[in-house]
């Protein structure tokens, strides 16, 4: 039953990813990467990863295509007319991130055996908690989790920076 | 399996069946209630066989007729697909964020334990969290769908205001969550049983740990729903209407309908994390405990049905307090708004957390 | 019970479709979000990791790309805009300055 219940899932992240990058009006594109967004995390509530999926909503779906958004109606994008042209490079590209794809389900097909517990195997009581990422955060993982509060820092002043009308 | 899922259904329509009467009522409370402050008799006309009920008729009935029998106008060169789902994806995380409100302790029926809490997540408060940044969606698509460049300037206002202060509740949460150790609210809420200390006999409220943090999501919480004094998304005397002043009809009524629900959601949040949620100073699962060492020994049904009614008060209090607030306050200036949010609750909200933990870590040495 | 080549596939797939985005798109900001989709197959790759494997360590790495992810697209969309403020335009193909 999971099966079917993923491969619905599947179906559906693959449309409206596929919805992103061929619409062309730029509001509905940020809108299906929304959805998109929002389907990820309900795949990733069914890896047992609950925090991940929250943070997903609250940061990329409730934050950062906001920004999006916000950037779209201030330059006040329209949508593209459509192009006589060009049909070469959109086969082209196709055909090049086609094949990328097969690639790489081939090697996941070949590569991804089953050590380790594997999926059938039902996971430890805290698993995807907010007690067992932050264990695993603060202390394995400080070095980097201090950089990017750094690194944050430093895109917030960046961003500022760069968007800020020049005052002459 | 079958029955695990017909609880939370009957769970999840009896949520969502109080909360659209709270919604409705609130406009009620909200007009009449002006209507004494401004020393007016407000909305009295409408009656059914001459009984105007002190305006509920007109509220409750003719108001909710009105907005749906009124034709819905979709501006020329506005987006249909848009202006269709901007009302949906505003009220759809508003209502959804009550999953995780506990509305009583746990009920007996049957030999089975169901805890009064339609969704028991292990990271309950980050869920409230999440519905409440989806919220802004509705506010930019509806400033953008509107193809009116005023209904964008109130939408643009709107999710600016809205995504600032997200982040001093945030940050209030925070402190409430180091307080108690645990994102569910329903932990939360169970832990505000029992007494402060034994020669203080108050009970052991959220409010009285967390006094600053109860301020700062009273005013944060008041800025995300755009209520007076933050209303200047929607300046009544300004921009109309700001974002919606485009919808009509039952697109009109779902945005109308967004803000009393978010302002039922903050009321909760406020009963939940400080005032007990539905805690009944000194009632245990089986009767009340009373310091003096008598006992009130109640049947299990009895004691949900006070813990409801107390959750239920509790959050009307709340509601009603945020109604007077807006009809005594003047609005304040965008400007001002954004210096409030940035340079005034956010240093209050980190120095918040700071402080607890170190109380903490003085506290556990 | 789904293996864990399925949601592999799937993360390919999706990056594959982000990598289309980027190669066919001209315009700059849907040319971000393609990138952002990949950046989201990648995070669902290290979560069925994460889940095969029983260690939290794929989700620690979920939150970090998810940090820098936003970090990249505050700096990137002010990029945009202060482009859009000297250019006008947000199509890739005249943003041409440093050609040969």
């Amino acid at each position: 039953m999971s099966l079917a219940l993923f491969l619905g899932f599947a179906v559906l992240l693959v449309l409206s990813a596929l919805g992103v990058v061929v619409q062309r009006n730029p509001v509905r594109s940020a809108l299906s990467l929304v959805a998109t967004l929002f389907l990820l995390a309900v795949t990733f509530l069914f890896l047992d990863a609950h925090l991940v999926a929250l943070l997903q909503i609250i940061v990329y779906a409730g934050a950062i295509m906001v920004l999006f958004l916000f950037v779209i109606m201030l330059l006040n994008l329209q949508a593209e007319p459509r192009e006589a042209g060009r049909w070469g490079l959109k086969l082209f590209g196709t055909l090049a991130a086609s094949l990328f794809a097969l690639e790489l389900i081939e090697l996941a097909r070949t590569k991804g055996a089953a050590p380790g517990g594997g999926m059938a195997g039902a996971v430890a009581e805290g698993f995807g908690t907010t007690e067992a990422l932050g264990e695993r955060l603060f202390t394995h993982f400080l070095l980097p989790f201090e950089i990017t509060s750094v690194l944050l820092l430093v895109a917030i002043v960046g961003a500022v920076v760069l968007a800020k009308r020049k005052v002459t | 399996m079958g029955l695990e899922i017909g609880i939370a259904a009957v769970k999840a329509v009896v949520v969502l069946l109080m909360l659209l009467n709270l919604a409705g009522l609130l406009g009620w409370i909200e007009r009449k209630g002006s209507a004494l402050i401004q020393d007016r008799i407000g909305a009295n006309r409408a009656a059914v066989f001459g009984f105007a009920g002190a305006g509920l008729v007109n509220t409750l009935m003719a108001d909710p007729l009105k907005f749906i029998t009124k034709e819905d106008v979709v501006p020329a060169g506005a987006d249909r697909f848009l202006h269709f789902i901007a009302p949906c994806v505003s009220l759809f995380p508003a209502l959804v964020t009550f999953a995780v409100i506990p509305f009583g302790d746990v009920l007996e029926v049957g030999g089975r334990v169901i805890n009064l809490q339609v969704a028991s997540l292990n990271v309950g408060i980050l869920y409230v969290l999440a519905m409440v940044s989806l919220g802004v969606y509705g506010v930019v698509l509806g400033g953008w769908a509107s193809n009116n460049r005023w209904s964008l300037l109130g939408g643009i206002r709107g999710s600016a205001q809205m995504i600032s202060y997200e982040i001093a509740v945030g940050l209030s949460i925070v402190a409430m969550v180091m307080t108690y150790g645990s994102l569910d609210l329903q932990v939360m809420a169970r832990a505000q049983g029992g007494v402060l200390s034994p020669w203080l006999p108050l009970p052991a409220w959220g409010i009285f740990y967390q006094p600053l943090a109860f301020l700062i999501l009273l005013c944060g919480g008041m800025a995300e729903s755009k209520r007076v004094p933050f209303d200047l998304p929607e300046a009544e005397s300004e921009l109309v209407s700001g974002y919606f002043t485009e919808y009509s009809g039952v697109k009109h009524l779902m945005f109308f309908m967004t803000d009393f629900v978010e302002v039922i959601i903050v009321s909760g949040l406020l009963t939940t994390m400080f005032f007990g949620g539905w805690q009944v100073p000194f009632l245990a699962r089986d009767g009340f405990h009373f310091p003096g060492g008598s006992a009130v020994l109640l049947p299990q049904l009895a004691v949900a049905l006070l813990q409801v009614i107390s959750f239920t008060v509790k959050v009307v209090f709340f509601c009603w307090l945020q109604i007077m607030i807006r009809w005594t306050l003047p609005r304040f200036r965008y400007d001002q708004l954004m210096r409030l949010g940035w340079k005034g609750l956010l240093p209050l909200a980190l120095a918040n957390v700071v402080l607890t933990g170190a109380v903490i870590l003085a506290v556990h040495t | 019970m789904v293996p864990v080549n399925y949601y592999l596939a799937l993360s390919a797939v999706l990056f594959g479709i982000g990598a289309l985005g980027v190669l066919i798109r001209r315009n700059v900001i849907v040319i971000f979000m393609s990138i952002e989709l990949m950046l989201n197959a990648v995070n669902l790759a290290f979560v069925a990791f994460a889940r095969q494997w029983h260690a939290m360590d794929g989700q620690v790495i979920v939150f970090f790309v998810m940090t820098v992810a936003a970090a990249e697209a505050a700096v990137g969309l002010a990029i945009i805009i202060a482009v859009f403020r000297n250019r006008e335009t947000v199509n890739a193909d005249e943003l041409t300055l440093l050609r040969w």
